[in-house]
């Protein structure tokens, strides 16, 4: 229990310390993570459908 | 000055070039050889075996695109003094840094089953039992790290890496037609037209030359070797070299398997060995000993990339160059890793297929994002000074990121459906 506290209280302080990022947030960086994020969310929609059409053939 | 001098002082000065290089190489060889790992040898014996020397020409494209990938770590490495996954979380926030961090994890052990996979198939060609591998890759790669000293680990690493030549002397021993592979292999050419096959080769090329944990593992080594912002030239020579040397050893594989297998299906390394075998018992053996090597050098490279970004972010002492008091978690993290991916062959039954086709799967959501941050950490101009990337380093890493990345989604879709292409 006391090892689960110190774990979830060093993701805390990593949380804490990398809070703000520090790339200057130009209109390129934001317009990359835009895209970024609407790629990953795409292709984890993509693996959910696949898990999804495999658990039902199974 | 007469003749003589000149000559001599010219010698002095290339020698002083030579020994600066040998003391500096180092992370790009180990990364870009090791980048051969065992699914990287399979692919490429399965590239020569369906399509002869037929790609040879893609292969040698693939040159530059790692060398441009690669090089842009060391600069990042030398400049920032940090890994890839800190350099993540301290520029784009705890939301990123625990994205890539968490996914380089599962990336990485996936990979190292693949590793284990190979290297248990590669000896068993020899008569030697799984467990008995696993057991001897765990040792053997616990005892090359812990000695304590990057500088000793990496000569190890190096002496690995020279073995993966092998495939240079079976490339030889095969007799090849030089007119045939000038004629066949060197002038671009797609054998059969762009079919879907040919397609998922192409793709599971790149897909083997630029992999996420070689992003991780380059910039982490770059740090723990100490590489300065004046040691970039060297590193960058480095990296070069590596490339040129992996892509080699890639058309010597093509080169064995295009001339004793073509036409020939064949589905892993280890079955292209054992066919070999019965043309060529050495070429075949050849074959098995580099494959265990690849997956080997690919294991210690994964299992180091994952310790390091671990420690990075956790704040944990994480160099070779501490002992096993100093940075405890740093040695655990890496044995368990190694340990509990050299278990999975040994499960009867296991999903080793599964697995192959997650590594795609989830390699295609992590390595877009990590060469995105790079480039953006790239043109960081505040953090990179001088070393930030200049207008035409920014047209060609974008070009060949862009490219990567259409191709990998395009392979890791088709894997995970592949009837859409069809």
């Amino acid at each position: 229990m006391r090892t689960i506290n110190q774990f979830l209280n060093k993701i805390r302080e990593i949380n804490q310390r990398y809070s703000k990022p520090k790339v200057e947030m130009s209109r390129a960086v934001k317009i990359s993570l835009a895209v970024l994020r609407v790629y990953l969310f795409l292709l984890v929609v993509l693996m959910v459908y696949k898990f999804i059409t495999v658990m039902n053939v199974l | 000055m007469d003749f003589f001098s000149v000559l001599y002082y010219r010698f002095k000065k290339v020698w002083k070039a030579v020994r600066l290089y040998l003391v500096i190489a180092g992370p790009g060889l180990v990364v870009m050889i090791a980048d051969n790992d065992a699914g990287g040898i399979t692919t490429y014996a399965a590239t020569g075996a369906k399509y002869g020397y037929h790609l040879i020409w893609f292969l040698l494209l693939l040159i530059p695109v790692a060398y441009y990938v690669q090089e842009m770590t060391v600069r990042l490495g030398a400049v920032t003094k940090r890994g890839h996954a800190e350099a993540i979380f301290e520029s784009f926030g705890a939301f990123w840094g625990w994205f890539s961090l968490i996914d380089l994890m599962i990336v990485d052990w996936l990979t190292l089953v693949t590793e284990f996979v190979g290297m248990t198939a590669a000896l068993g060609i020899f008569g030697v039992p799984a467990w008995l591998t696993v057991i001897i890759v765990v040792l053997l790669m616990s005892i090359i790290v812990l000695n304590g000293r990057y500088w000793t680990w990496e000569k190890i690493a190096l002496g690995f890496c020279l073995l993966n030549l092998i495939y240079i002397p079976a490339a030889f021993m095969v007799n090849p037609s030089l007119s045939d592979i000038a004629g066949q292999g060197l002038i671009p050419n797609l054998p059969g037209g762009l079919t879907n096959e040919l397609f998922f080769l192409l793709m599971a090329n790149i897909g083997t030359t630029i992999a996420p944990w070689m992003l991780f593992f380059q910039q982490s080594s770059v740090v723990d070797k100490g590489l300065q912002e004046k040691d970039i030239k060297m590193g960058k020579l480095d990296t070069f070299i590596g490339s040129i040397i992996t892509v080699s050893i890639a058309i010597f594989i093509v080169i064995v398997t295009g001339t004793l297998l073509h036409g020939t299906p064949i589905d892993d390394a280890a079955t292209a060995a054992k066919l070999l075998m019965k043309t060529n018992h050495y070429v075949g053996a050849f074959m098995a000993i580099g494959l265990f090597d690849a997956g080997l050098l690919g294991a210690i490279c994964i299992s180091l990339a994952s310790s390091w970004a671990f420690g990075e972010i956790f704040g944990w002492a994480h160099s070779l160059n501490t002992k096993v008091k100093e940075a405890p978690w740093f040695y655990i993290s890496f044995f368990i890793t190694l340990a509990t991916a050299g278990v999975v062959p040994l499960i009867p039954g296991a999903p080793l297929v599964l697995i192959t086709l997650f590594v795609q799967v989830i390699a295609v959501t992590l390595l877009p994002a990590a060469l995105v941050f790079l480039i953006l950490l790239l043109n960081d101009k505040k953090t990179m000074g001088e070393y930030a990337n200049t207008r035409l380093q920014n047209i060609v890493s974008t070009l060949i990121v862009v490219s990567i990345i259409i191709l990998s989604t395009l392979y890791g879709v088709s894997a995970l459906f592949p009837n859409l292409f069809q």
